[in-house]
């Protein structure tokens, strides 16, 4: 088993900003593009995709601190809550629409995938897999929810309110006739393409309607 | 940074009434250098009362600007880097023509028949003091409270001349709540026989009811919270009720001595024509919606609001946001925190200074770029 997923081993992930789901959304986002950051926290990838790919950034943060950062670094942040924030977006104002780590921490996950394709041609969604064999293994084992890595909050700080797995995400999509048009699933420092829904820590999708 | 009031002189101006002024003056201030291409002007636009001395130390009353501490070398409106200009309004009583100025047909003081003017007339002028200057291009327009509406205003009507808007503490629209206290102050001031129908130059001005109008727009000017700190039920240089009606609390003390000092700087009729042109203020007037009169805007924006501001509340910032956003226009937006109510835009500096910055600077690279 292990031998087979060796080989099965893509490439190594580079980091953008630490972060190897940037990295990603950094490759996929095509240059001098519209780009809305759901969550963006204080800009970084926002400037990132600014200085690199020179697109034309817009952002919604919720935490005034962190939306004082982005503005302070040139981002055009908008403070408010995701959720009631989109509908004063008009259809298809964006190339992308981008929700990195933020989709399991949102209320209504399927209102806002839905806000999102409507407002952007494209959408790229990237969240810890909750199928992941060490997330299956320590709730087997310890009968309680669990932690790891990928999910280290005790259940009552956890912003996690939504998990989802890899294949959740994938019945989804079909279910409600969005096209995946790419997916990347992160393990480690790579990308890997057998059983992610096992061995996936992040996935990366882009889909659009 | 010591600054001198200058004065620019206009044939004449025609007014949203249908009125002519003529001539017509301006006051105003420049700080920086403007530069070779005539690319890093900044327009900063006064709040009700304020006048055309945003910063430096006056050569005149040896007093800082209003804004001083947002605007200097190193500030947030870097004059290492900007050339900026802040005008008094027209209507106003600090240089700029207003019913105190005289009127050269009768020789005598307009007094109240000087010409009602709205934000859009006082906008207009300024557009010929920036004309004048041969800037076809402003950086930046910015301002708190009406200087935010003014701000607007400019996007609106001049959008090729705006590259970034700085809307602070304000409204696209007075609301009932504004306009009624606005009619308080004017009430007060037109109820003071002092006022004498406005014609008052010659002899005593309507002090009492300037003052008490003064007092009025103070407290909407604080919050409840920022009252209870400042003052709490704290008496006045006594450790009893005086049982009578003079000063007892210290809030008392501070409206009193608040109000007679205005006296000293601003005309009351000036009062009653800046508050009109206030309550009159309606950006989407003729449009069907917010949205469709911001559609002529083409700046990039940068709204800023306070959570303890009650006169201008937060969501009257965000209507102008949603707007924008529904527009796809380039806005960023953010609901500071402060106790100060609605004068947090002049004293709530740190956060404002970090923002302003970066956004200037990134509409700065985008205009070179282009």
């Amino acid at each position: 088993m292990k031998a087979a997923v060796e080989t099965r081993r893509g490439p190594l992930v580079r980091e953008i900003l630490g972060r190897r789901d940037y990295a990603i959304i950094g490759e996929i986002v095509e240059p001098k593009t519209k780009v809305l950051d759901l969550g963006c926290g204080d800009g970084e990838l926002l400037e990132w995709l600014v200085d690199n790919k020179n697109i034309d950034a817009r952002g919604v943060e919720l935490n005034p601190t962190r939306v004082q950062r982005a503005i302070a670094r040139g981002v055009s942040v908008y403070q408010g809550d995701i959720e009631e924030s989109l509908e004063h977006y008009s259809d298809l104002a964006f190339d992308y629409v981008i929700a990195s780590q933020t989709l399991q921490e949102m209320r209504r996950p399927l209102k806002v995938l839905r806000a999102m394709l409507r407002i952007g041609r494209r959408v790229i969604v990237a969240f810890p897999n909750f199928g992941h064999w060490r997330v299956r293994w320590a709730h087997l084992t310890s009968g309680r929810s669990p932690r790891t890595s990928l999910f280290p909050y005790e259940w009552y700080e956890s912003p996690n309110i939504h998990f989802l797995t890899v294949e959740d995400f994938q019945e989804l999509a079909a279910k409600e006739n969005w096209t995946i048009e790419r997916s990347y699933f992160l393990a480690g420092p790579r990308t890997i393409t057998l059983r992610p829904n096992l061995l996936a820590e992040v996935a990366v999708f882009q889909v659009r309607k | 940074m010591v600054v001198e009031t200058q004065l620019a002189q206009f044939d004449s101006i025609s007014l949203d009434c249908g009125a002519t002024l003529a001539p017509v003056e301006i006051a105003y201030e420049t700080y920086g250098e403007l530069n070779r291409d005539k690319t890093n002007a900044i327009l900063i636009e006064h709040a009700f009362t304020g006048d055309a001395h945003a910063a430096g130390v006056s050569n005149d009353t040896g007093k800082p600007g209003w804004w001083d501490n947002m605007i200097g070398p190193g500030k947030a409106f870097d004059t290492d880097k900007h050339f900026l200009i802040c005008s008094n309004v027209l209507g106003g009583c600090r240089g700029t023509t207003g019913p105190a100025s005289i009127n050269p047909a009768t020789g005598c003081p307009y007094a109240m028949s000087f010409p009602v003017i709205t934000i859009s007339d006082m906008v207009r002028l300024q557009k010929m003091l920036v004309d004048r200057h041969g800037i076809t291009r402003l950086l930046s327009v910015a301002g708190g409270s009406m200087g935010g509406m003014q701000a607007l205003e400019w996007a609106a009507a001049y959008p090729e001349m705006v590259a970034s808007t700085i809307p602070i503490a304000t409204t696209a629209r007075h609301t009932a709540m504004q306009i009624a206290f606005n009619e308080v102050g004017r009430q007060s001031i037109m109820a003071d026989p002092d006022w004498n129908q406005g014609a008052y130059y010659s002899g005593r001005p309507p002090a009492r009811g300037l003052s008490v109008a003064r007092m009025v727009g103070h407290i909407t000017y604080m919050s409840d919270e920022s009252m209870r700190h400042k003052f709490g039920r704290r008496l006045r240089e006594k450790d009893a009720f005086g049982f009578d009606f003079s000063v007892d609390f210290e809030v008392e003390n501070y409206l009193r001595y608040r109000g007679s000092q205005f006296v000293d700087r601003f005309d009351a009729n000036s009062y009653l024509y800046i508050t009109k042109a206030e309550d009159y203020f309606d950006l989407s007037r003729g449009y069907p919606t917010l949205a469709a009169s911001l559609q002529r805007a083409t700046s990039r924006f940068l709204v800023i609001s306070f959570i303890s501001d009650w006169l201008y509340p937060s969501y009257q910032s965000l209507e102008i946001v949603n707007a924008l956003r529904s527009l796809n226009s380039d806005v960023a937006y953010c609901d500071l925190p402060s106790n100060y109510g609605h004068d947090a835009f002049l004293v709530e500096v740190g956060e404002q200074t970090e923002i302003v910055r970066g956004f200037l600077a990134r509409t700065a690279r985008d205009a070179r770029n282009q």
